[in-house]
């Protein structure tokens, strides 16, 4: 049962991720994005770590791509279709992107990690118990500096925001 | 008092005054078009005038003439508390007028509705659109040569074929998909909403273009016309007490202040005195009419706000209302009650009692709302600060009613120019501070209590009698009556009494009198009159004919009452025929909707909906 | 293995019976109770053979005529995503149910049988990703929906939705404090103790102020009125400006179901789920002393029952909100939000924070 859900999620993720980079239009692209997060939180879910599934749902489709698809439909309706490729620097910049994480994938595979024997029995370190036990133990410094992190960011997207109002 | 403006203009504007006189205690001044601008402003600006108020602007044709048209503008000052009515002659070949548009906000909608209407251009006008009429439309149909009888369909067989439609409309698109406005050096582009005419809150007869940035509005367009139903020309094609049912249908919430408005502008026209107990019934059934448009204009806005509970309850009330309206009238809405001279019947037996029950439904219904709204964190949060109009812009839109008293100043016409017994009653006028929706919802339901005292006190003055007279002779059917008179056996028919059907009750011989002028110009004759004698007959005739009728002399009137709105005003121009020459109506809520892309710029599209419901936008008067 | 499907598909076959029924009779309700505040009758006219049962088979006509009205779709609209909006909308205001325990355990033939769908241990968190979704089938539909006035109120959804999700999770940690746990069977169970052996440690109890500020953030989250800006009928038609028929009708059941749906995540967070007080597995224990032994079976229907009827309380509760209040605009839905709910909920984690280190 569990391999073929495995293989399910894993098709799914990797079909929906190719068709939001193909996808001309912005709100389906969007759309596919959301379909391959879901995948990967079924993929989470098999691996019996269902907080970061939840988490992974609430986090990136519940509220991100929210906000991604906000900022899409603002966008101007009638030109979403006639998306142009970017040229110059964007372009360059992403073909360097792409190799370097085409290496790393080559890499990974050739390493051997890959071929790690799979681990049988209970594995509950991804129960919500554990992981806040986790975080407030042994992860605190971490946790606490992704707090400040995510503080400043707030302050700064606030200052921002009412630089543009003055 | 008309006589420090006459000499004072004549010194200033010798060469461009024609003529100044008054009529039926009017102040009239005709003067040279050229000048208008100079006058208006020197009216508007001197300080012993302060003609702050543009009350009415109306063209009227007078065809055979020349100079063809005029224009007529009636201003109001608050300080002098005295209107003042200029006229200007304007040549058919060149019909032009300077405009007064930057004097007066609300001249730039009275300007655009005189274009429409007679083809009278103003120059310097900033956006010279058709108003009431549909762009397509050819010709200007209040000029006398427009008959009456043409029909300009919009809807033609080559419309209906969808391929002439579709272009223009991509074409508006496309314009509006290219409009790039700038802010701060910043190309913005900004969403365009149609708001309306298919909108709820619109009630399906208003338009409004919305230049959006995000909730925000930036600018908005209202376009109005939707129900133009033509009452000025067709009150110029029929004799003066029919014009009646077409007045029922200006204000159709409170349709029988509409009547009394244009009863007592005829009176005016032919100088004549109703009779005591019809002034105080006049002044009963107009109040019960503000208590129904005041009820229906709150809870409608309560219900836009999503807080339908208030309006059912009110429309609770408002029942009750009509019912009272019902039991007089015969009719709900449609009541054509008052005529020239009087109104149609008595009230009925008991009425005072009836009213008395029904005013006490009404009061609780009200304390029920002020609980429900009134001190509500939500409601208040709608309503406070929101459509705030300011004194001076409420002044130069020439508000009048709610909303002007909501913006601070003090303006009634029932106190101001007390009209059939208003000022032999004791009330009080509720003033507002802020300008803002929820100074005009307090106002409102203020004014309302008030109203329910004016109706208590209109019962306690008016004099009684004919309800209890004991009639002599002996009642028998109307109909048998008539036929009794049209077979000449009319012997003791003066003496019998008529029993009418229930919506004539009260108009027969005991009563006519009680409500009716004793003027026999104006006034019909009684029932028992008619059938039993020959004076009253001919009385009738000379009445009823076709070219006879009631006959005002030559001249025009202005006279207003205070609608439900604010100040309902009409100009009506004799020209000694049965028939009127013009009759100009001044809706009240014209101005509040000129006045109201300015009062929503800047606000949220929610706010717009509340604002809406403040200024209580009645199509029926607004297009006529 | 067949058996256990068996069980499960009777148990979700009664919870979406639970749902729907209470969904579709909820359209009578708010027909019924509005008329009864507003001194009215209300629907009274839909009968068979004459047989009008107090307007009961409104429900009925109601669906009848969605199903069979015509499902008009606007020539610009995005197909694919125009018809699957609806669709998206009540799919994840239905799955949230799995999570709900509706009673304690039954015993059948000596089977323990949890009464709950789906004994998830990320209960609550589970529930947070669904109401998260729930944004979507707004979104889609009124984007795809290629109407100025829908893509308005689908704007104001999702800031709206995204907003009270965040308070609608940090209201709830004060509690999720008190019971040290996420499983919604757990926490229920925990609420079935007593303070002081007389007071039942309901949670509205432990947290009242968290209870009010969950109530007034779940009723945001189905934007009902007064929270209904993204429908707002009088200023911009709503989200489903363009659907008729079916597609209409399910954003409607969507509306009903998460009224459903939030008292039903009230009723098992902050008044004890499917407990009654002083039930104990075998009966009654009383707490001057008497006690009053009871089957299994009985009790499980004591709490099925309970529940429905908690439930039924805070669907009343709403609909009096609904039709007591005016609504708000959006900025000051936001600002309610933001500015007061959220602050106010952290404000209480701390108090109870607090309170939890000193009691230890």
């Amino acid at each position: 049962m569990i391999p073929i859900l495995f293989f399910f999620f894993a098709a799914v993720a990797i079909a929906s991720g190719i068709m939001m980079i193909v996808h001309r239009n912005p709100i389906y692209c969007a759309l596919f994005l959301i379909l391959t997060l879901f995948a990967v939180a079924g993929l989470y879910v098999l691996l019996n770590a269902p907080f970061i599934a939840a988490v992974h749902i609430i986090v990136y489709a519940g509220a991100i791509m929210v906000l991604f698809l906000f900022v899409i439909m603002l966008l101007d309706l009638k030109s979403e279709t006639s998306r142009q490729r970017p040229g110059g620097l964007p372009r360059i910049l992403s073909i360097i992107m792409s190799g370097v994480l085409l290496a790393e994938l080559v890499l990974f595979l050739r390493s051997g990690t890959a071929n790690l024997p799979l681990v049988e029995g209970d594995l509950i370190i991804g129960s919500t118990k554990e992981i806040g036990n986790l975080l407030f133990t042994e992860y605190l410094f971490p946790f606490e500096i992704t707090s400040v992190l995510l503080l400043s960011s707030i302050i700064g997207s606030v200052i921002l925001a009412r630089l543009k109002l003055k | 008092m008309p006589r420090n403006i006459f000499k004072t203009l004549q010194q200033k504007f010798s060469d461009f005054i024609l003529e100044a006189y008054t009529y039926r205690d009017d102040a009239i001044v005709v003067v040279d078009r050229n000048a208008i601008y100079d006058i208006c402003k020197f009216l508007r600006d001197d300080s012993r005038m302060k003609f702050d108020l543009l009350m009415d602007l109306a063209g009227v044709d007078y065809l055979g003439r020349d100079p063809r048209f005029e224009v007529v503008y009636t201003l109001y000052s608050l300080k002098n508390n005295n209107r003042l009515r200029i006229k200007v002659p304007i040549d058919e070949r060149n019909p032009q007028i300077q405009t007064v548009s930057t004097l007066w906000k609300i001249a730039d909608w009275y300007e655009r509705e005189v274009w429409d209407m007679y083809g009278i251009r103003f120059k310097g006008h900033p956006d010279l659109r058709r108003i009431l009429m549909y762009d397509e439309f050819k010709g200007h149909p209040l000029r006398k040569d427009y008959p009456i009888t043409k029909r300009q369909p919009l809807i033609t067989a080559e419309y209906t074929n969808n391929s002439t439609i579709t272009p223009t409309v991509e074409l508006s698109n496309k314009a509006m998909d290219e409009y790039v406005s700038e802010e701060d050096g910043l190309k913005v582009k900004h969403m365009f909403l149609n708001m309306g005419p298919s909108h709820p809150a619109m009630h399906g007869v208003i338009k409004i273009i919305l230049e959006l940035d995000g909730e925000r509005v930036v600018s908005a367009d209202v376009g109005i016309g939707y129900l133009h139903r033509s009452f000025e020309k067709h009150s110029e094609s029929i004799y003066y007490n029919g014009v009646f049912p077409y007045t029922d249908r200006l204000n159709y919430v409170s349709p029988l202040i509409n009547n009394v408005g244009y009863a007592l502008t005829v009176e005016k026209l032919l100088d004549i005195e109703v009779t005591e107990r019809c002034k105080y019934i006049r002044i009963i059934m107009s109040e019960i009419s503000r208590i129904a448009d005041h009820l229906t204009c709150i809870g409608a806005m309560a219900m836009e706000l999503g807080a339908m509970t208030a309006f059912i309850y009110f429309m609770q009330a408002r029942e009750a209302m009509y019912q009272l309206i019902e039991e007089v009238t015969g009719a709900r809405i449609t009541i054509s009650y008052v005529r020239v001279g009087g109104v149609k019947a008595d009230l009925p037996e008991r009425y005072e009692k009836r009213v008395g029950e029904q005013l006490k439904k009404v009061r609780a219904e009200i304390k029920q709302v002020h609980k429900l709204l009134t001190r509500n964190r939500i409601f208040v949060d709608r309503v406070q600060g929101v459509g705030v109009v300011s004194k001076e812009d409420a002044i130069s839109f020439s508000f009048t009613g709610p909303l002007l008293r909501a913006s601070g100043v003090d303006y009634d016409v029932r106190k101001q120019f007390p009209y059939s017994n208003y000022d032999k009653i004791d009330f009080e006028i509720p003033i507002g501070k802020n300008g803002d929706v929820y100074d005009r919802y307090l106002i409102r339901m203020e004014e309302m209590e008030q109203s329910c005292l004016i109706i208590e006190q209109a019962f306690e003055k008016m004099p009684k009698g004919a309800i209890m007279v004991d009639f002599e002779g002996q009642e028998i059917p109307a109909e048998k009556m008539a036929d009794l008179g049209k077979f000449g056996q009319t012997k003791n028919l003066l003496h019998q009494v008529a029993v009418t059907d229930p919506t004539l009750l009260g108009s027969n011989k005991p009563y006519h009198d009680m409500v009716y002028a004793p003027d026999k110009r104006v006034s019909l004759p009684s029932k028992e009159k008619t059938y039993g004698s020959i004076e009253g007959l001919m009385n009738h005739f000379m009445l009823i004919m076709d070219g006879y009728g009631i006959r005002p002399p030559r001249g025009e009137a202005y006279f207003a009452v205070e609608g439900a709105n604010g100040e309902l005003g009409f100009y009506i121009v004799s020209d000694g025929t049965d028939k009127a020459h013009r009759v100009r109506c001044r809706p009240p809520c014209f101005a509040f909707v000129a006045g109201f892309g300015k009062m929503i710029e800047g606000a949220q599209v929610a706010d717009i909906v509340p604002a809406f419901g403040s200024i209580n936008m009645i199509a029926g008067e607004l297009d006529r | 293995m067949v058996e256990g499907i068996g069980i499960v598909l009777l148990k979700l076959a009664f919870v979406l019976l639970f749902v729907l029924n209470f969904g579709g009779l909820l359209t009578w309700v708010e027909r019924k109770q509005s008329a009864l505040m507003q001194d009215r009758i209300g629907a009274n006219r839909a009968s068979i053979f004459g047989i009008r049962l107090i307007g009961l088979f409104h429900t009925i006509a109601d669906a009848v005529k969605m199903f069979t009205k015509e499902s008009f779709r606007p020539v610009a609209a995005e197909k694919f995503l125009f018809t699957i909006g609806p669709g998206i909308s009540v799919f994840f205001a239905l799955v949230g149910f799995a999570v709900i325990p509706f009673g304690d355990v039954l015993i059948i033939g000596g089977k323990e049988i949890n009464l709950q769908l789906a004994p998830l241990n990320i209960g609550v968190l589970y529930l947070f990703a669904v109401a998260g979704m729930a944004v979507y089938g707004v979104v889609l539909g009124a984007w795809a929906s290629k109407n100025n006035f829908a893509l308005l109120g689908g704007l104001r959804a999702s800031a709206q939705m995204i907003s009270y999700e965040v308070a609608l999770g940090v209201t709830i940690i004060g509690s999720l404090m008190i019971y040290q746990t996420v499983e919604l069977q757990e926490i229920v169970r925990w609420q079935g103790g007593t303070l002081w052996g007389w007071l039942p440690k309901w949670g509205v109890l432990m947290q009242p102020v968290g209870f009010i500020l969950f109530l007034t953030v779940g009723i945001a989250q189905s934007k009902r009125v007064p929270f209904d800006a993204p429908e707002g009928e009088s200023e911009i038609i709503g989200y489903f400006l363009e659907y008729s028929g079916m597609g209409f009708g399910m954003y409607m059941l969507t509306d009903f179901v998460e009224t459903v749906m939030i008292s039903a995540i009230t009723v098992t967070l902050f008044l004890g789920g499917w407990q009654v007080p002083y039930l104990m597995a075998d009966g009654f224990h009383f707490p001057w002393g008497a006690t009053w032994q009871l089957e299994n079976w009985a009790v499980a229907l004591l709490q099925v029952g309970s529940f429905t009827l908690k439930v039924m309380f805070f669907l009343w509760l709403q609909m009096t909100i609904r039709w007591t209040l005016p609504r708000f605009r959006y900025d000051q839905i936001m600002r309610l939000g933001w500015k007061y709910i959220l602050p106010i909920s952290l404000v209480n984690i701390l108090i109870t924070g607090l309170i939890i280190t000193l009691l230890k």
